[in-house]
């Protein structure tokens, strides 16, 4: 929104003050101001009042005409001009050399062979409208050479409001609403707004005017004609051109001026089309046509001003094309209204279509600007165009009051909050200019709200420790730290974990940590033939391909493994990011913290790169649990898993997580000649296993014994049982040295370390125990290598 | 025999001097002191003289025989230093402006930035929390005062499931759940509350350069009997000063959160003109927008379990996103969740 400070200084004298640094005040006390100020006029010097005494066609051209003006001067001016509007007694903007348009400097040049000393200038090269088409008419009386920016305030002071700092505050969308607060700022007297006595018109007729819906909170309404007055008053006109809007006609200036002065919208029917009132919802939808020319389609939860059953305005949002004015208007219907805040809201989302007017009730309005603002629109009717008449009474119904609102809170409660002490003198003057009365007695405080405060901002005593310490200044808050006691911090466990698990993952195996998106998308999967696998979808994705939900890390990690082929030959990818199982039996998202690895490597060795995973994850419980790992086979659940090597990861008896292949048909899509493995750890599984202390054991000062055997089978685990089985204190460790894979002759080679912390062992008792081991596998068939 | 003696003694003195490696002079040990070597040989031949003579040529022998063991062995000396010093000599200097490749892991951006606040609240007494992703409208909303009909809540905003919850759309989600999960603390022990939650937050809307439908925040909560605005102030300049590490200027202005009461936007002296000239990073006003913050509403207090008459709180929302952007001068949102190595495998560590 933007706002002038000419209009501001209607209502709150600043003279003597830096206006600027008030802006800027401002921008900390009330609402965020944006960066570039305008200083409209600024560019503009030497535009007089000048008469056209004399026109005479120019030889040379059809466009040009050879101009005599007096320019306030003994002597006439000549000028050629170029307008189409020029003729004999027009008064007009006229730049004289030496005049400053912006940049150019104006001086006496030739223009077709004829000298010409000035130029005649349009409002818009003046900068007061965007209106090219001819030069400026001026109508007011005034004196020949009178400079413009004496009868015109042209010069003036624009700043823009980010509109979204106002949502909370529907006084502060109107100059006199920000001027209360500059007044507040400046501590300086807010004035009065001018208003005409509405009392006197008590014995005209009413309108013919009901609220059938409780959607309107009140509706003002006064008729009037007479009018003669066409083009607003320039400055008027200036002014909403400055703060962004177009000069129309008087009467629809007049309602924009109202509103930006008030910030209350107006609407003016033509009185023909509007005979009986009623504002309403309809039971069925409909097409109604607004002013601007749109065909729009309204529902049954859509606020309708009606003539009758025939509906001529969507209320709060725009007026219809057919009760619009038109040249035979001769009497006006003038509304000012309160509708539901919440109720308009919604109707401009369903209808696309968000006005000024929209943007103001969407703020929750206060209903006593109403009559307030008919009230000021006829002061200033009279104003500009004195033959007016009123032809009807102050038609008001007030359906809804918002509820007064007094808060009260003592002394000790704003030194609590605030942290320092703001005397009682200036808590009560800052909420008086504020529009609040407090009542002050033995530190303790009695505020009523304002009306345009208490329709939904000012509620609580809280508020009002903004109102006080707003404007009191935060730069000018002594900061402190807290007076609070100690205690030691512990952090989630899961929390600890996860900050662990990253950095072995990154410093032991060089990973790298990868972000993506809670949802899959749809196409990248479908390019690598994954289905989307998901229970929970979103209800209003905006796009379809991110609508489910993941369920597993693992397809989110296949896509990004795809989208970084070529960058090197071998690398590794992980993520501790959310997926959502499914529904628990109150329909809840069963949401689970997984840590998702994903290996990708080229050529063909698949099995190595699987024990590389497989060393991952056991360091990552050895480090961080001090746990050993156990597998077994799992079940495929998805159908990016290879059916074979695929292992729950087991900790404690309780499946961790889960370690895998791709399967082919996937692996064929992704990369036909690579390898990927993956891991997928529950973190709250994980963060839940105990941590077992590091196990100490003290070194053997005596020698210790290896022997070393091979076995012809493929598979550890008998091996690794049979030395369970001869449960030997002596054997220290058991190290697998060799594999050799070759079908039938497979064998695994084993390295038994035995030692004893007391004495030197001997070689017969050592031999003895290995002896039993190898005769306990030739039972089953496992013979030694020779 | 004398001269015998002076000649092999010359003799050794003239070979010593040329053997230049270990083999050389143990030849000439074994040549001169072996059980044939040329000395040994003297005392061989020392037969045939008289007592006397033997008496007195055995000593000329025996001296000679140890000026040779000595003078052989500082030789040894002499040579083992002169292989040193060739070793020395034959060492080339390496080319260090060669460069190095070694390979290495990384963290996402994000964990650097998040990993830095949470050791600076975490020295300053906050404990870190973990919370959901996915939430229900109690948790992201009423239980944090916005109201049925607040615009927050409107559908293009968030990113509802089918079974009615949400997706958080921001970390003050989490405030309820904290201040039940410490409130009995406070009360029972005055244990203040202190705590962060770094989490991931969803808008619906549409992404480009700056604007992303996923981000990180980070949210702060301190509660305890005299929380104030001038503590608040104090805490947010303590902790950006740490985490830009130089004395950066804050300034508060009101700001409306339905969660807070007073809200403000809490802006930063901009950290390339200092605030005091402006320049384009700060689009010339001097300060950056950094992050929204306000005393906690006494509904959102009350709906935690704490009484808005006895406490007061805090609270900040951080967005660490927008922290990792400036930090490593990120100007594309998007490449945070690109999955890219090319772009994240720079982030090796922050420390």
């Amino acid at each position: 929104m933007f706002l002038s400070m000419n209009w501001i200084k209607d209502f709150v004298n600043l003279s003597g003050l830096d206006e600027i640094k008030l802006i800027n005040q401002f921008s900390l006390s009330t609402a965020e101001v944006e960066n570039d100020i305008q200083f409209k006029g600024s560019d503009i010097s030497g535009i007089v009042v000048a008469e056209i005494m004399s026109v005479e066609p120019h030889p040379e051209s059809k466009k040009l005409h050879l101009l005599k003006v007096d320019a306030g001067e003994q002597e006439l001016t000549d000028v050629v001009c170029g307008a189409p509007n020029v003729r004999v007694g027009m008064k007009t903007a006229f730049a004289k050399v030496g005049a400053k348009i912006g940049e150019i400097e104006i001086t006496p040049r030739p223009l077709a062979g004829y000298m010409s000393h000035g130029m005649c200038c349009s409002e818009k090269e003046i900068g007061i409208s965007d209106d090219h088409s001819g030069i400026m008419e001026i109508t007011d009386d005034v004196k020949n050479g009178t400079d413009i920016k004496d009868i015109y305030a042209v010069d003036d002071i624009i700043f823009e409001v980010d509109n979204k700092s106002l949502t909370n505050r529907p006084d502060l969308w109107s100059h006199y609403g920000i001027a209360r607060e500059f007044a507040a700022i400046a501590q300086r007297p807010l004035k009065e707004l001018e208003l005409d006595d509405l009392t006197v018109y008590g014995d005209l007729p009413k309108v013919d005017m009901k609220i059938e819906d409780p959607l309107c909170y009140r509706y003002s309404c006064l008729q009037f004609e007479n009018i003669s007055r066409s083009i607003s008053p320039v400055d008027m006109r200036i002014r909403l051109f400055y703060c962004g809007m177009r000069a129309i006609n008087f009467l629809a200036d007049m309602t924009n001026y109202l509103m930006l002065e008030m910030g209350q919208p107006m609407h003016a029917f033509d009185s023909r089309k509007v005979e009986n009132i009623r504002i309403k919802r309809f039971d069925k939808d409909f097409d109604f046509e607004t002013l601007d020319g749109v065909e729009r389609h309204i529902d049954t939860d859509t606020l309708m001003i009606c003539n009758g059953d025939t509906p001529v305005a969507i209320a709060g949002i725009m007026g219809g094309l057919d009760s619009e004015i038109v040249d035979d208007t001769h009497t006006l219907t003038l509304e000012s209204a309160t509708f539901d805040a919440a109720s308009i809201r919604k109707s401009t989302v369903r209808l696309s279509h968000r006005t000024d007017a929209s943007m103001r009730y969407e703020k929750s309005l206060d209903p006593e600007l109403t009559t307030a603002a008919i009230a000021r629109f006829v002061f200033l009717l009279k104003k500009y165009d004195s033959g007016i008449k009123v032809v009807s009474s102050l038609t008001d119904e007030y359906a809804y009051h918002y509820p007064e609102v007094t808060l009260s809170f003592d002394k000790a409660y704003v030194d609590k909050y605030t942290g320092i002490e703001i005397d009682n003198d200036t808590i009560v003057s800052t909420l008086n200019r504020l529009g609040f009365t407090v009542s002050c007695n033995d530190d303790k405080f009695e505020v009523g709200v304002p009306s345009w405060r208490a329709t939904k901002d000012v509620t609580i005593k809280a508020d009002i420790i903004e109102e006080i310490t707003r404007i009191y200044g935060y730069d000018n808050f002594e900061i402190h730290t807290a007076d609070a006691p100690l205690f030691p911090t512990r952090p989630e466990p899961v929390k600890k974990d996860e900050d662990n698990v990253k950095d072995i993952l990154v410093k032991h195996f060089n990973l790298h940590e990868l972000h993506s998106y809670v949802w899959n998308y749809a196409d990248e999967l479908k390019e690598l033939g994954i289905e989307n696998i998901g229970e929970i979808k979103l209800m209003n994705a905006s796009n379809p391909n991110i609508e489910t939900i993941r369920k597993t890390m693992i397809p989110t990690q296949l896509c990004q493994v795809k989208s970084n082929l070529g960058w090197a030959d071998e690398f590794g990818i992980f993520e501790v990011g959310r997926v959502v199982k499914g529904l628990d039996s109150e329909n809840l998202c069963i949401e689970e913290k997984k840590l998702g690895i994903t290996l990708y490597k080229k050529g063909s060795d698949v099995r190595g790169l699987y024990f590389k995973m497989k060393a991952i994850v056991e360091t990552l419980v050895d480090e961080l649990k001090h746990k050993d790992v156990q597998y077994s086979k799992a079940e495929p659940g998805f159908d990016f898993e290879h059916p074979v090597n695929l292992n729950n990861v087991i900790v404690d008896g309780e499946v961790i997580g889960r370690i895998g292949l791709i399967h082919p048909s996937v692996m064929k899509k992704l990369d036909k000649r690579a390898c990927v493995v993956f891991a997928e750890i529950d973190m709250d599984k994980f963060a839940a296993v105990e941590n077992a202390s590091i196990h100490y054991e003290e070194p053997s000062k005596f020698p210790s014994i290896e022997i070393d055997l091979s076995f012809l089978t493929s598979r550890f685990a008998p091996v690794s049982k049979a030395i369970e089985n001869a449960a030997c204190e002596l054997i220290k460790s058991v190290e697998v040295i060799d594999i050799y894979e070759a079908g039938d002759a497979s064998s695994i080679a084993v390295r038994l370390t035995f030692s004893d912390n007391s004495r030197t062992l001997t070689r017969e008792e050592v031999t003895a125990v290995s002896d039993g081991i190898v005769a306990d596998l030739e039972k089953d068939g496992i013979m030694l290598k020779k | 025999m004398k001269e015998k003696l002076e000649q092999l003694k010359e003799q050794l003195s003239a070979e010593l001097g040329a053997a230049a490696d270990p083999q050389a002079l143990e030849n000439l040990r074994v040549k001169y002191l072996g059980k044939k070597g040329s000395i040994t040989d003297l005392l061989k031949g020392m037969k045939s003289l008289s007592n006397e003579e033997k008496k007195s040529f055995g000593q000329m022998v025996n001296s000679l025989k140890q000026q040779a063991a000595e003078s052989i062995s500082k030789r040894a000396e002499e040579l083992k230093e002169l292989e040193i010093k060739r070793e020395i000599e034959r060492m080339p200097e390496f080319d260090l402006t060669i460069p190095t490749k070694e390979d290495r892991g990384s963290y996402h951006p994000i964990t650097l930035v998040q990993r830095e606040c949470e050791r600076i609240f975490t020295t300053m007494g906050f404990n870190v929390e973990d919370y959901p992703e996915v939430v229900t409208d109690y948790e992201c909303f009423e239980a944090v005062n916005v109201p049925k009909n607040h615009p927050a809540r409107d559908m293009q905003d968030t990113y509802y499931l089918e079974n009615g919850e949400l997706l958080k759309s921001q970390t003050s989600a989490a405030q309820n759940a904290i201040l039940k999960k410490y409130g009995p603390q406070l009360r029972e022990k005055g244990m203040p509350i202190r705590a962060i939650f770094p989490g991931r937050c969803f808008r619906n809307e549409a992404t480009d350069a700056t604007h992303e439908n996923t981000f990180f925040q980070m949210e702060g909560v301190m509660v305890d009997k005299d929380i104030s605005i001038s503590n608040l102030i104090y805490f947010m300049k303590t902790m950006l000063s740490e985490v830009f590490q130089k004395d950066v200027k804050v300034r508060l202005r009101p700001g409306f959160f339905p969660f807070v009461e007073p809200g403000f936007e809490l802006d930063i002296s901009c950290l390339i003109c200092g605030g005091e000239t402006g320049c384009p990073s700060c689009n010339h006003s001097g300060w950056l927008e950094l992050c929204p913050c306000g005393m906690i509403h006494p509904e959102v207090l009350k709906e935690g379990g704490i009484d808005p008459e006895e406490y007061t709180g805090f609270a900040f929302g951080l967005g660490l996103t927008r922290l990792a952007m400036m930090k490593y001068g990120i100007k594309d949102i998007r490449d945070l969740n690109s999955g890219s190595l090319k772009v994240m495998s720079q982030f090796t560590d922050d420390k």
